[in-house]
């Protein structure tokens, strides 16, 4: 536990009807950079564990965190129960509603017995705890979080804690010494007198322990559950139809809602006609949502057909770059003003790269773009609301619920425990559910029809053209070479820098580096994306550092592996790669490989791809992933996300790209917003590199990052095409 | 009134005949596993049979089915198409295989993709890997499970070899009492 010990709070308390419930929050503090991306409300947050032992010796762990598809309703109950030496076939999981129990020990005092509520308890429901607890951000499931902060912080140290007032509870009652107990499935032992009993047998006494300060965590080679392929508990209910997905929800006498807003972001509704649309089939109420229109009706289809039928004129806000080719030309001055003034913003400088490249004798320069990207989660943005009982109750799916619920009590002025949120299996995420904007639309169409439920549904045209978008950056590099065609200087001029801070960073060794960046907003709305920043910039230097390679005529894995000298571990998980791709291999004619490494969310991801363009089109035939978490708490899981996040980013490679003309988006549906699909889909091979459990790095987004530069390198590679801009389709 | 059989069940219905089957299944029928996408049979999402064939009911008029017989993922798992390895089993093989492969992730493209797969083997219990994209590439998942997906849909054929097909059972020569029995059972 280290530095987080004293940061650590660990309650316990009986169960009503028998049982024990251990609860961890743990308040990070802002001197840890890593927890920058979810911390929401002034560098503070609390990750909360909590597990239950039932009189029937079962365990229910609760999980603070929205599954989306990462498996985390699986995975965190994986940790917690190890460290427990729990019976996994008795463990189950629920997940966290967003009330403020969960942010707080409160839950406590709601399932303690009256009057039983031991002492440890009463001090953690006082003073420095509850206040915390009312930060924003407890909940938020994102920045591939959920295993590398409350797994590993918050999920293991319940586990141990609640394992260790277990084993001082029975040896108590046997009257032995703790160190004689021995923990497996759910059972303790005292192997000496032949004693045992199930976890329930002691929990009640359990609870009236003082718990331990510093839970002691197994190594890895104590592991049972942790680094082994498990069943994922939400599986099941995925392949017979039964997950309840937001969309999904149904109460009695719901309204259903359909929605248009404007297409140019900024510009507000000037005038509304609704005259035809309120005489059609079912139609309620048209509601005015300031942005955009609403029509309320009994059945969807109805509520979709009298939308049509609603004549909306929208003002037109003042806007800088109204189509994607000005925005590029807005973001190319930007750089030049910038360089010109010198009001560059630092973002990293080590050594005095701008003079070498003013007195070198060949400086290389490359400028690179990549466009808008939208979402495009399977499950349209949808949200079912409310109003009833002087409450404001909310069902959709959501990556930052709690925050959502604190949104809402702001924006509508409710008490925020008014506010009820239930939060379901999520139709995908990638970062477009951490949003507001659905959520307040389904509340202000509730509260204009109050006492009657309302579930709002996009249209897929709507989900497209009102997402937050992975913005459109260009990124200027120039770079000189030693005399053995290493890198001597770097430098790196970008538009815009949002989250994590680092990704524009290399992992290599080059004495003289510049990165710096320009502020050039547009009015598109910005949204985390699958691994943020780190999406672009991966494609950027992973591009021009094979650039530098083809220049030094250094084979680009040779290259790379040279300047990684100094980093080991990475260049371990480079040869990796090399290793399983057989890189350099004879290839078919036409065929070639490109090789990628980029480091994110603490994980380090080497991809090598195999592509045929022996037709002219590249076709990625396969794919080998390495990849070093740290520790892969669920193998196949992180398998997953690794396959997973490798087609997502080469959806965006080949395909994405999200068009604006006079200010709006252009693409609407999956005919003209391509999509990788089972056809072009390449096999792809993982292998997980366990260098330690110190340091764990997420899963959902470190296998994103390298698959663009992976592909375009590969190109080059096979033609001597050097792609800069994507998507690739556009430019082969 | 309309009248449409889902998953064996006949169902009257008093709905607008434009109302595409998508809405009625999940809305009226309270039947959820079928999704929408798109609305312009461009993801597969919304897959479901028509006659044991995949349809996309997002753009299907429910007029247009009026009297046919229309299978949900929910109406699947008590089929034929059960693993003889696993007799006793409520899945389907290819629901079997989708939790063996640990394929979904978010989940929401899955009632579609296995709907899809179901009538793919229903028509070609054998199919190749050309077969596969042919009829699943109508399919889109976001989360880019399509390794998975071929894997489990190879596995699941693998399985139904061990069962006797119908249409052999049909064949081996039934007495001409059971003959005569078939004929006047109509």
């Amino acid at each position: 536990m280290g530095k987080w010990t004293r940061r650590a709070f660990l309650t316990t308390g009986a169960l009503v009807g028998g049982g024990l419930i251990v609860g961890v929050a743990i308040r990070p503090g802002h001197r840890t950079p890593k927890l920058a991306e979810v911390i929401e409300n002034e560098g503070e947050t609390l990750i909360n564990a909590w597990v239950k032992i039932l009189p029937d010796n079962s365990i229910k762990v609760i999980v603070p965190h929205a599954e989306m598809g990462q498996g985390v309703h699986t995975v965190l109950p994986m940790m917690l129960a190890d460290e427990m030496d729990a019976d996994w076939k008795s463990v189950s999981m629920e997940q966290a509603p967003a009330h403020d129990e969960y942010a707080t020990h409160d839950i406590v005092r709601e399932f303690a017995l009256p009057g039983k509520a031991p002492g440890i308890v009463e001090d953690t429901l006082k003073g420095v705890t509850l206040t915390l607890a009312q930060k924003l951000g407890l909940q938020i499931t994102g920045g591939s979080f959920s295993v590398r902060g409350t797994g590993a912080w918050s999920m293991r140290t319940a586990g141990a804690a609640a394992r260790e007032l277990l084993v001082n509870a029975a040896a108590d009652q046997w009257g032995v010494s703790s160190d004689q107990i021995r923990v497996e499935n759910s059972y303790l032992y005292h192997d000496q007198s032949n004693r045992s009993a199930p976890f329930s047998a002691l929990a009640e006494a359990a609870a009236k322990v003082q718990g331990p300060t510093q839970p002691t965590l197994k190594s890895p080679d104590q592991f049972k559950i942790m680094g082994k392929h498990v069943e994922r508990f939400d599986i099941p209910s995925k392949v017979d139809g039964s997950a309840m997905f937001g969309v999904d929800v149904d109460l009695p006498n719901m309204k259903y809602a359909c929605v248009k807003c404007a297409p140019v972001f900024g510009s507000t509704i000037s005038s509304v006609d609704s005259s035809d649309a309120e005489t059609m089939n079912g139609v309620i109420k048209v509601v005015n949502l300031g942005a955009g229109v609403g029509v309320i009706a009994e059945r969807y289809w109805q509520a979709k057909k009298a939308l049509d039928k609603v004549k909306i004129i929208y003002s037109q806000p003042e806007i800088q770059a109204s189509n994607s080719a000005n925005m590029f030309t807005q973001f190319g001055q930007a750089m030049d003003a910038a360089l010109a003034n010198g009001d560059e913003e630092d973002d990293y400088k080590i050594g005095n790269a701008r003079s070498i490249l003013s007195s070198a004798n060949e400086v290389i320069e490359a400028e690179y773009r990549v466009p808008h990207l939208a979402h495009s989660t399977m499950e349209p943005m949808n949200c079912t609301a409310w109003a009833h009982l002087g409450q404001l109750e909310i069902w959709a799916g959501l990556q930052n619920p709690l925050g959502i619920r604190n949104l809402l009590a702001e924006e509508f002025d409710f008490e925020r425990d008014k506010i009820v949120i239930n939060n379901v299996y999520l139709g995908g995420g990638f970062g477009r559910r951490a949003m507001d904007d659905y959520p307040i639309q389904a509340a202000k169409l509730a509260l204009a029809l109050p006492g009657i439920p309302v579930k709002m549904i996009w249209s897929r045209e709507e989900d497209t053209q009102q997402d937050f978008y992975r913005p459109a950056v260009m990124s200027r590099f120039k770079a000189s070479l030693d005399s053995s065609g290493k890198p001597e200087a770097w430098e790196n001029q970008f538009v815009d820098k949002h989250e994590p801070v680092e990704a524009p960073t290399l992992p290599y060794s080059i004495a003289n580096q510049y990165i710096h960046y320009v502020n050039s907003p547009t009015h598109i709305r910005f949204g985390p994306w699958r691994s943020v920043d780190h999406t672009q910039h991966a494609f950027f230097t992973e591009s021009f550092i094979d650039e530098l390679a083809a220049k030094a005529g250094i084979d680009p894995y040779q290259y790379r592996y040279d300047l990684l000298s100094n980093d080991i571990r990475t260049r371990t998980v480079l040869e990796a790669a090399a290793k399983m791709s057989d890189w350099g291999k004879l290839m078919p004619e036409g065929w070639g490989q490109g090789i990628a490494l980029h480091r994110s969310f603490n994980t380090i991801v080497a991809e090598v791809v195999d592509v045929d363009m022996s037709n002219g089109k590249p076709r990625v035939v396969k794919v080998f992933c390495a990849a070093d978490p740290g520790y892969a708490m669920c193998r196949d899981g992180f398998i997953a996300q690794m396959e997973s996040g490798i087609i997502y980013g080469l959806t965006a490679a080949m395909y994405g790209e999200i068009t604006i003309e006079n200010g709006a988006v252009v693409e609407s549906n999956f005919h003209n917003y391509k999509m990788l699909r089972m056809n072009e889909s390449p096999d792809i091979e993982v292998e997980i590199i366990n260098s330690g459990t110190d340091t764990l790095g997420g899963g959902g987004e470190p296998g994103t990052p390298p698959i663009a530069p992976a592909l375009t390198n590969a190109i080059f590679a096979i033609n001597g095409k050097r792609i800069r801009q994507l998507p690739v389709s556009k430019h082969v | 009134m309309l009248e449409i059989t889902v998953n064996n069940t006949i169902h009257q219905l008093d709905i607008e005949p434009d109302t595409p089957l998508l809405w009625v299944v999940r809305d009226e029928l309270k039947l959820k596993g079928t999704k929408f996408g798109c609305g312009l049979a461009q993801c597969g999402a919304c897959t479901v049979h028509l006659d044991g064939k995949a349809i996309r009911s997002c753009v299907t008029p429910v007029s247009a089915v009026a009297g046919r017989s229309i299978t949900t993922i929910e109406g699947i798992s008590p089929s034929s198409e059960r693993s003889t390895a696993n007799p006793s089993a409520q899945l389907h093989v290819l629901q079997e295989a989708w939790i063996e492969q640990q394929v979904p992730q978010c989940g929401y493209c899955q009632s579609g993709q296995i709907m899809s797969a179901a009538a793919l083997l229903e028509a070609n219990p054998k199919p190749s890997d050309d077969d596969i994209d042919r009829v699943m590439t109508g399919n889109v998942c976001r989360c880019g499970m399509y390794g998975r997906i071929r894997k489990a849909i190879h596995s699941a054929s693998a399985k139904l070899e061990h069962r006797t097909p119908k249409a052999i059972e049909i064949d081996i020569a039934p007495t001409t009492s059971d003959r005569e029995q078939e004929t006047s059972n109509g």
